[in-house]
């Protein structure tokens, strides 16, 4: 049976790990490399790098860490922030990536998304979604790191970039980010069983009974989690031993 | 001995390439006919689509190069995919080392309602598990044979991304669950062929890279 995934989350800044609450107050949580490295020994299913800064500073994702990452790391990994192009794609893989993500540039012209998928195939382009729930109830797409409110439908983003080619979503609750308080579920189930792409949920992971919600109730393929991990809260032998317990399909560690 | 990775217009060849660093082992990557001919084990990797991968293969004349290989050959992927006779991949001929036909995985509808689609369905007792294509992720693999497979654990878990799966038959020799129970490995002769990633299924991975490498 396929697996449910465990992902930590890195959050890249001036190469080195970061992790805010609600995407502000970072904090310093060391060497990706290294990090990644550990995590891959301690039976992280993927890993995901993200370069927060990248977008609202217009840098390039660093492509010498990618390679030393895909030097060091034996498990499959996604990099994102601020991948504007088909040739910011290009390198990236060529650097040793498996998957990109791509957010706010992807949103500003869709067609990228289609352009990716159609170069390097779906199985690699990963849509990042930054959402949140307004007062209305209403889950609205969000830009910029979550600093840019849109008024497009989070539900209906996703299914466009689907039908255009992403293979993967890879979904932020801007609600439930750094609340430790669990997982949106109800908007990943609806993407979860209605899209045909697999769902990385994201934002809220605090307890391990948190993640069995978000595969039980929510169906997401996959969790995405950050500070629980870099700041051992939660450890990932710990958790999938767990979620064995619960009779959740999970890759023993 | 050389080991030969085949450099053709599929991705991911640099990640195979690493995983062998990692494990102590140096490769070369090369579409030239006399060094991929004359190598001592050759790595036939790849992520993409068939069609183009083969006529990128016949321009090259590789096509015929890589069946007529007497060393020993791991297909990795849309490398396996291509070893076998034919992909529903845009209709497309293979090399028929394998003479397995390569099909697409088709979801389950649930026959009636299509699945779980609708949102309005309960999650509890194990509902019908809804099985996305391509299936990304980890997978485990039994009923293993032969010694690429050496010193592995029953029920390994190993990284899959695919959209196409080669039925069982007789040269399965790992098999794998997903919509229906699939080759995950196929064998015949000096011939090898995984469906998953080795180069991105941590230490099973690497347990199987090293067997290869020691056969």
């Amino acid at each position: 049976m396929l697996c449910k995934r465990i992902i930590p989350c890195l959050d890249i800044k001036d190469g080195r790990t970061v992790k805010g609450t609600n995407f502000v107050n970072l904090r310093d949580a060391g060497d990706p490399v290294e990090l990644g490295a550990l995590y891959a020994q301690q039976g992280a299913d993927e890993l995901v790098f993200l370069d927060i800064t990248a977008t609202v500073e217009k840098r390039k994702t660093l492509r010498e860490l990618v390679n030393r990452i895909a030097h060091h790391i034996n498990i499959p990994f996604t990099v994102g922030g601020g991948i504007s192009s088909v040739d910011d794609v290009s390198a990236l893989l060529q650097n040793g990536a498996d998957k990109i993500s791509v957010n706010t540039a992807a949103f500003k012209d869709p067609q990228l998304i289609h352009d990716l998928a159609r170069e390097f195939g779906s199985q690699c382009v990963v849509l990042a979604i930054d959402t949140r729930q307004e007062e209305d109830g209403e889950w609205y797409v969000y830009l910029n790191g979550g600093r840019t409110k849109t008024d497009a439908r989070c539900f209906d983003w996703a299914k466009q970039a689907v039908e255009l080619g992403a293979g993967e979503i890879l979904l932020t609750s801007m609600n439930h980010d750094g609340t430790k308080a669990g997982f949106a579920l109800d908007i990943t189930r609806k993407l979860a069983t209605q899209l045909p792409v697999p769902v990385i949920a994201s934002g809220g992971g605090g307890a391990m009974e948190h993640f069995v919600d978000v595969f039980e109730q929510a169906q997401a393929d996959a969790a995405l989690a950050a500070s629980i991990f870099h700041f051992k809260e939660i450890a990932i032998p710990e958790l999938k031993g767990y979620l064995q317990g619960k009779n959740i399909e999970i890759r023993p560690v | 001995m050389d080991l030969v990775i085949i450099k053709y217009n599929a991705g991911n060849i640099q990640s195979v390439l690493y995983a062998l660093e990692r494990i102590g082992v140096n490769a070369l990557v090369t579409d030239d006919y006399e060094k991929i001919k004359s190598a001592g084990k050759v790595i036939f990797p790849g992520v993409g689509e068939a069609s183009s991968a083969m006529r990128y293969l016949k321009e090259h004349k590789l096509d015929t190069l890589i069946k007529d290989l007497q060393q020993p050959v791991l297909g990795i992927c849309l490398g396996m995919q291509l070893m076998c006779a034919y992909s529903e991949e845009n209709d497309t001929t293979c090399l028929n080392i394998f003479d397995e036909h390569v099909r697409k995985f088709i979801p389950p509808t649930g026959g009636e309602q299509g699945g779980a689609v609708g949102g309005h369905s309960h999650a509890g007792e194990d509902a019908v598990e809804r099985l996305k294509v391509p299936q990304i992720g980890w997978n485990n693999i039994f009923n293993l044979k032969t010694d690429l497979f050496k010193e592995l654990p029953v029920n390994s878990y190993c990284y899959f991304v695919h959209g196409y799966y080669a039925a069982l038959g007789e040269h399965t020799i790992a098999t794998a669950d997903y919509i229906q129970p699939y080759s995950a490995a196929l064998h015949k002769g000096n011939f090898y062929g995984v469906q998953f990633h080795p180069e991105k299924s941590a230490k099973a991975g690497e347990q199987i890279l090293k067997n290869f490498l020691n056969l």
